[in-house]
């Protein structure tokens, strides 16, 4: 235990603390020119001490400090009714659930193509280079756009949100999968052959089953940028609901604070996701019976 | 011929059968004879024509048989699109793409037969299904009248492209030859040094591994306002986005990359007296380099999607995110369209000529030669 703590934890929790204290100092260096304009104009004497502890009290810093955002955090999740339009809880929610949404029917999306691809030599040549090309187009970019379409068309709400994410994330699984699919040994492959097994017993006996461990680091990409794309989703909305939300209101009234609050929630978000894949994938391959 | 492809067939044949009862009277020249070329490819299927010509059947069962008829009938209905859509239009188009599909079964069964590679397969069937995807964009916006302001059809994208070329070249450089070259290149480049560096201490290696894997599934996309807001509104802010987003992505690669030499052939290293330069420059880097190749290729779509998200908190007036930006509250879709048409094409072709260079510079891994 001992060992694991100083291998692992120890060298983290270190590149953390560093990370910490450079950002109180770039707090100081950026926010410093404002505050010592304002000594100047209102001619008080000041120290380095007033510097410091002034640069951390901005209602509108150039870079918020730390505890700040923390203090933020707190204030709009726990002191705050979770349906209170303020609440982060309340935006998160909003984010999570369209990320989920998307996620999901990005996974089955992506699974059905690799299926496809997989079993049918002619989806193969004709898809793949597709399905790469159609990650360069810079849907991101363009979600706003898609967003206001698709409110057109009669589609609003969580859907056109998710569709974003959707697009993003069944890329990972198609590639992840196929490679899955295709990771069986020849040796087994020519194994159950002489079984005599039909198409869709080898698939489902053999290739399935190998391509788990392969589908599982796939879903940690693909719920990771599932949260980006719900989070782009929300930008031109007008800034009504959700954490992509909150960043653009936050922009646009120069609410650093609450920008780097919504970040780093964003970024617990995505943490907590990635982990819940993590322990999914784990379940899933003790039940496979996998050996550590 | 496989249950797939008679099954192909026979579906093509009904449709054009389809297409003939229902549609005598109404269909344009060109049309009639593309439902008659679709019914005299089901004749094919035919048990005695098999056997009383078996040369002249062997030769219409070709795939550059159906490739013609596929070919015929679709230009057929792109000439008859405008005249408004009949049932009777719709079931040629979908025979002419049954055909198209059933003309790539052939070739593909006879290439996999074949040795060696085929270069019309590897590029030809790819550029053809995008041709069918253009042909049903254009069909269905055009055949169901969808407003153009929801859907341009791909032939109005095309001709924007071709009348608004200036913009799209000076939106082009804006974003992409400053802001995404710079920003890239920064990125990357720092992050390889970066890397090397921390591979020198393994406390540091052992910190910044997962802090770095962590910091690449975050949304740092969220961090172009404040960026807008630190180093304003010309292409430096987006080349600072992107810096951070290829930052950690390409730092991660490269550290496993680093270790990815075997423990054989550092030992050969040691026993030439190889000092810790030379065997960084001879092994480890060239070791890592397909897994360098792996974050350049990620960073590629990264680097372009930061600088147009960028573009939205604030841009000079030119640059591909402010035209998606401003063009859609005009309404003007079609020249939308045509940025994206940009962004995929500067996207793809990164991606492809990265991926030319890496067969180039990894020729050694496995998974180039199997081929």
């Amino acid at each position: 235990m001992t060992e694991t703590l100083k291998q692992k934890v120890l060298p983290v929790l270190t590149i953390v603390a560093a990370i910490g204290v450079i950002w109180y100092g770039f707090t100081v260096y950026l926010n410093a020119p404002w505050q010592i304009d304002q000594y100047e104009k209102s001619a008080t004497e000041w120290s380095m001490n007033d510097l410091v502890r002034d640069t951390m009290a901005h209602d509108r810093p150039v870079l918020p400090a730390p505890h700040q955002v923390v203090v933020e955090i707190w204030k709009t999740t726990v002191q705050k009714k979770i349906t209170s339009k303020r609440s982060l809880i309340y935006h998160s929610w909003i984010t999570l659930s369209s990320t989920l949404l998307g996620f999901v029917m990005g996974t089955f999306t992506g699974m059905m193509l690799a299926i496809f691809i997989v079993e049918n030599r002619a989806m193969d040549k004709s898809l793949m280079p597709w399905i790469i090309t159609s990650q360069t187009v810079p849907i991101l970019a363009i979600a706003p756009m898609i967003i206001v379409v698709l409110n057109a068309v009669g589609l609003s709400g969580l859907l056109p949100k998710a569709l974003i994410s959707t697009y993003l994330s069944f890329f990972p699984i198609a590639v992840g999968m196929v490679k899955g699919l295709r990771s069986p040994d020849p040796m087994l492959i020519d194994l159950m052959r002489t079984y005599n097994t039909s198409r869709w017993q080898l698939f489902f006996a053999l290739r399935l089953p190998s391509s788990v461990p392969y589908l599982f680091t796939s879903m940690k990409i693909a719920i990771a940028i599932s949260l980006v794309g719900a989070i782009v989703g929300e930008l031109p909305t007008g800034a009504v609901a959700g954490l992509g939300a909150r960043l653009l209101s936050g922009s646009y009234y120069g609410q650093t604070i609450q920008i780097w609050s919504a970040l780093l929630t964003a970024a617990t978000l995505a943490a907590l996701l990635v982990i819940a894949v993590n322990i999914a994938a784990q379940i899933t391959q003790r039940m496979m019976g996998v050996p550590k | 011929m496989t249950n797939l492809q008679k099954l192909l067939n026979a579906a093509a044949t009904l449709c054009g059968f389809y297409a003939l009862v229902t549609g005598i009277g109404a269909l344009s020249p060109a049309l009639l004879v593309a439902a008659g070329l679709v019914i005299a490819g089901g004749l094919r299927l035919s048990p005695v024509l098999a056997g009383a010509w078996p040369g002249a059947w062997s030769i219409v069962m070709r795939s550059q048989f159906d490739l013609l008829i596929s070919f015929v009938a679709a230009g057929a209905v792109l000439a008859a699109l405008h005249d408004g859509m009949a049932g009777a239009v719709w079931a040629i188009a979908i025979a002419a793409w049954l055909h198209g599909w059933l003309a790539v079964e052939k070739t593909i069964a006879d290439d996999a037969r074949s040795m060696g590679h085929n270069w019309v397969v590897s590029l030809g069937v790819p550029l053809f299904f995008g041709f069918w995807l253009l042909f049903f964009w254009e069909a269905l916006t055009i055949g169901l009248g969808i407003p153009t302001v929801l859907l341009p059809p791909p032939s109005m994208i095309g001709a924007r492209l071709v009348s608004s070329t200036a913009i799209l070249m000076a939106d082009f450089r804006q974003t992409f030859l400053k802001a995404v070259l710079a920003g890239y290149a920064i990125g990357c480049g720092s992050a390889v040094l970066v890397a090397i560096l921390v591979d020198r201490n393994d406390f540091l290696r052992r910190g910044l591994l997962p802090i770095g894997n962590f910091i690449s599934a975050l949304p740092i996309i969220g961090v172009a306002p404040i960026m807008v807001m630190w180093f304003g509104f010309d292409w430096q802010s987006k080349a600072a986005v992107i810096v951070i987003m290829t930052f950690f992505p390409m730092m991660v690669n490269t550290l496993s990359g680093l270790s990815a030499a075997s423990v054989m052939e550092r030992d050969l290293l040691n026993t030439y007296a190889a000092g810790y330069w030379q065997s960084l420059f001879k092994l480890r880097l060239p070791a890592a380099m397909p897994f360098i190749f792996n974050a350049l290729k990620i960073n590629s779509t990264l680097a372009l999607i930061g600088a147009i998200v960028a573009e939205f908190f604030g841009t000079p007036i030119v640059g591909i995110g402010f035209r998606i930006s401003t063009e859609v509250g005009r309404m003007n879709l079609d020249m939308v369209w045509a940025e994206i048409a940009v962004a995929a094409l500067a996207g793809s072709a990164s991606y492809g000529a990265l991926s030319l260079l890496e067969r180039r510079v990894t020729f050694w891994h496995p998974s180039y030669r199997t081929e």
